[in-house]
């Protein structure tokens, strides 16, 4: 039907524009991503996961940059109304294309993961805590942390879930010595610090996450089950515990405390909850 | 085979047969996608409600409070109706927006045009795949008005919170619903993949070998076989879950559960099987979204940049590969889930490996305009766009995939910023590119170019400015579906950051209506399109604009050479088309 019903003339200040806000959101990403957002960390494998995310700021912010670049720079180069190249790639050239930006993102993605990732995270995952661990127990519920502490006989009295009421809210079985002297604290954990923590996961009811974001440390609670996670506490402070697996209405206010405290601050703490 | 053309003629079907009740694909295609259009409405509606909330939480909305008596009582938001609103936004969004415009308007309007065929291979099951999705919808949308609200367990759905209806307010009727609308549109899916795997392997034109296909018609047959095989294991799990909420049995319960001041009688069963199974399923799901977005990319990238796509083989092979290593990768959704964490490492792995064919993809895509002469349509424009989507996009997902980053970021607002540019992006610039591109096809007129540049720079822009912030918002550490962020010390350095969000998210709102102006206008009074307005080189455009009934008048298409020949320039052309013959044959 004629000329009308062609797409009309697109001249090259469209084709201008076009790249140069590819390439500004190229560079925006970057200069955005080049401040420090992390939470300033607070532990001691924090440290190796900080290390993995800052490689990956760096490596694939500068993919994101040169990848606008060279987008944009192609937009402006072949939107400026030229004859249309009749030579068509030869296989060498496809293969060289491709295959160079694999390689690249395969040393990016999987030599990151390798050399910088799992090293973190079989550590804390498969070497487990050492043994002069202190040992915590945390049972998430709808919407808190309850925070159990073995008493002086270093261990936990037996939980029976059909003692649970309002006065008991573990589920503590009374006829077991062991649980006599337990500490109870709602949504508050002390800690000493550069003493490695070992918190023994459970939940009540339904999915919740154990999410200390200074500590880099994120694990699901799940019914039925309990999970082992540990650290180790660098920093003294009073810290954020945060819900991170959503758990219902509440789950935005399912705040807790971690207090590391030195040794002796600690033990007194200790001393004092024990009565 | 399908009707003919002669035969329709022979007896004009009533109106209700031919626009409503309609067996043909072209009419259930735009069905879908103007279905889908509206549903992205509804979720984006959604959203907007969600940024209020997260922006002006103390603002008093009385305008709400009568639409939604109940979640916003008074003007405020209750945390119930958050969680429901990011529930049902997500699940709307993906289910009814993307799956249904990009996958089931795009596949079943494009599949037989392409390919030269008259119709699917089962038009009347085509038919049935779309009239199950409507009550799906109706469903899903009257949750909302039930006791309790809509369900409220994300769109993820995992129990305990959606097994136990003491739960979670949401999790009651709602949560039914939810299911119920889930497994219709599984069922009509799951119709739709079998009639395109069947389609496409069985009914191409003479001489439209596989390796002529245009890489839509690739992206839609992988997506398909993926989705064929991805779906059933999540049927089964929704069963399951329903027969945990309904009849007693404890598939994801295990014993001594606690809830509402009540031990439930449950026992034996495992909150991370259902994880296991919805993952198995999820992510493949992504890739059921996002390969056909890449498809369309590509044939509507292609016309514009008047170059072949480059590497077409190569970019064939990714997406086979991309295709099964998506089937072994569902572990890392699961990093910090309590599963084993050995296992956790071999997903890792894996998942890095799903980088390398889809940078692969990416470089081709943006060496496609290499040597070209860039023809800056909003159809192509919307293409380009696609290309820049996918590369932030897919580098988020190194941090993801990776174990060790993933403690840090698992449910954070990284998390949503990511996948916001793959599935929620990649495939919204698609289904714009393909829209901008096909309408003149599906509706014989052209879509208003100014207006259409507009809206891209309502889209693109505002989209970076959201979600790209909301990336570093989640590396501050601020959790995923939180009603309000403001009680946490750690986000104090970033508490800056939901404003912007919020603005750039109702500037792109806006912009959106310029489509919807745009598309109303140009069926009233836009430019009339001849049969192939872009000067491409796919079946489509052969056919007339558009396409009657059987598509081709007596005499199908017969095809003599691959997609993309836009290099030789004969008889004053720059391009020839598939039903071009060879010289001398
Ligand atoms: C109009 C632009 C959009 C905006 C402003 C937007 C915004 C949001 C926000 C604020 C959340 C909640 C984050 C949270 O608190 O957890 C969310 C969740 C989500 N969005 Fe969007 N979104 C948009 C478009 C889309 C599109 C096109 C998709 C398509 C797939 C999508 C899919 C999702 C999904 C799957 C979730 C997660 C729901 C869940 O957590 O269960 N969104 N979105
Ligand atoms: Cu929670
Ligand atoms: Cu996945």
């Amino acid at each position: 039907m004629g000329k009308a019903n062609r797409p009309g003339p697109f001249g090259s200040t469209s084709g201008i524009i076009l790249a140069a806000v590819i390439g500004a959101l190229g560079v925006g990403v970057f200069v955005l991503g080049a401040r420090r957002y992390l939470p300033p960390v607070a532990s001691r494998h924090g440290i190796g996961i900080d290390a993995m995310l800052v490689y990956l700021l760096v490596t694939t912010g500068t993919l994101v940059v040169l990848g606008h670049l060279v987008l944009g720079y192609f937009v402006f180069r072949f939107s400026r109304g030229r004859e249309v190249s009749s030579s068509l790639p030869g296989v060498r050239a496809e293969r060289i294309w491709s295959i160079v930006p694999a390689l690249i993102m395969t040393v990016i993605a999987e030599g990151g993961v390798l050399v910088i990732g799992i090293p973190v995270f079989s550590e804390l995952y498969t070497e487990g805590p050492p043994s002069d661990a202190i040992v915590i127990e945390v049972t998430a519920e709808q919407f808190t942390w309850n925070v159990r502490y073995p008493g002086a006989d270093g261990a936990f009295g037996r939980l029976d879930p059909s003692l649970i009421s309002a006065e008991n809210p573990l589920g503590l079985d009374p006829s077991d010595p062991a649980g006599v002297d337990d500490i109870h604290e709602l949504a508050l954990m002390y800690v000493p610090v550069n003493r490695p923590v070992r918190v023994r996961l459970r939940a009540k009811d339904v999915l919740h996450s154990f999410y200390l974001p200074y500590h880099r440390i994120k694990q699901d609670a799940v019914p039925g089950m309990t999970i082992d996670l540990w650290f180790v506490p660098t920093r003294e402070g009073e810290f954020d515990l945060a819900c991170a697996e959503l758990c219902g209405f509440g789950h935005y206010q399912m705040r807790g405390f971690l207090h590391v405290v030195s040794e002796e601050e600690f033990e007194r703490w200790l001393e004092e909850r024990r009565g | 085979m399908a009707v003919t053309a002669t035969e329709t003629e022979a007896h004009p079907p009533s109106f209700l047969r031919r626009y409503v009740f309609s067996t043909d694909h072209k009419i259930i295609g735009i069905q879908y996608w103007l279905t889908g259009g509206l549903m992205g409405i509804l979720g984006a509606f959604l959203a907007g409600l969600i940024r209020l909330q997260l922006t002006w939480p103390t603002t008093q909305w009385n305008l709400l409070a009568k639409v939604f008596p109940v979640g916003m009582e008074g003007g405020f938001m209750k945390p119930e109706f958050y969680i429901s609103l990011v529930t049902m936004h997500g699940t709307i969004m993906i289910f009814f927006f993307v799956s249904l415009t990009l996958v089931s308007g795009f596949g079943n309007y494009l599949i037989p045009l392409q390919l030269g065929a008259r119709d699917m291979a089962f038009p009347f099951l085509n038919m049935l795949s779309y009239w199950i999705i409507v009550p799906a919808i109706l469903v899903a949308a009257a949750s909302f008005f039930v006791e309790g609200g809509a369900a409220g367990s994300g769109w993820t759905a995992y129990p305990p919170l959606s097994a136990i209806p003491e739960a979670a307010p949401g999790s009651g009727l709602g949560q039914t619903l939810w299911l119920i609308a889930v497994a219709l549109f599984i069922a009509s899916f799951t119709m739709g993949g079998l009639n395109y795997v069947t389609t496409i392997l069985n009914l191409r034109a003479r001489g439209m070998s596989l390796m002529r296909m245009p890489l839509t018609i690739w992206s839609f047959l992988i997506a398909a076989a993926i989705g064929l095989l991805a779906f059933p294991p999540l049927t089964a799990a929704a069963i399951m879950l329903l027969f945990d909420r309904h009849l007693g049995t404890s598939f994801y319960l295990p014993e001594g559960l606690f809830v509402a001041g009540q031990l439930l009688p449950n026992g034996g069963g495992s909150p991370l099987l259902w994880q296991h199974l919805f993952w198995f399923l999820g992510h493949p799901e992504v890739y059921v979204l996002i390969l056909p977005g890449l498809g369309v990319t590509f044939d509507v990238l292609v016309p514009f940049t008047r170059r072949p796509a480059f590497g077409y083989k190569v970019t064939v092979y990714c997406l086979l590969i991309i295709a099964f290593l998506s089937m072994v990768v569902w572990g890392h959704h699961m990093f910090v889930s309590g599963m084993n964490p050995l296992i956790g490492e071999f997903f890792s792995i894996g998942t890095l490996l799903i980088t390398i064919p889809s940078t692969v993809i990416g470089v081709n895509m943006i060496a496609t305009l290499w040597g070209g002469k860039l023809r800056l349509t909003s159809a192509g424009m919307f293409a380009l766009g696609t290309i820049c989507f996918f590369g932030v996009g897919g580098l988020g997902g190194v941090f993801l995939g990776n174990a060790a980053a993933d403690i840090q970021l698992h449910d954070t607002a990284f998390v949503v910023g990511h996948f916001h540019f793959m599935i929620g992006g990649v495939t919204l610039l698609a289904i714009f590119a393909g829209s901008y591109f096909w309408f003149p096809k599906m509706f014989g007129k052209i879509l208003s170019e100014t207006l259409g540049k507009i809206h891209f720079w309502l889209t693109v822009v505002p989209f970076y400015g959201i979600f790209v912030t909301m990336h570093f918002y989640g590396l501050a550490g601020a959790p995923r579906r939180y009603y309000s962020l403001s009680q946490y010390g750690f986000l104090d350095d970033v508490a800056w950051m939901p404003l912007v969000m919020s603005t750039f998210a109702f500037a792109m709102m806006a912009g959106q209506a310029l489509f919807v102006v745009n598309v109303i206008k140009s069926l009233w009074r836009g430019q009339v399109a001849d049969k192939n307005p872009w000067e491409a080189t796919t079946l489509e455009w052969t056919a007339p604009s558009p396409p009657p009934h059987g598509n081709w008048g007596d005499a199908l298409p017969v095809v003599y050479r691959g997609p993309y020949e836009y290099h030789a320039a004969m008889g004053g052309t720059d391009f020839v088309p598939q039903t071009a013959p060879q010289k001398g044959g």
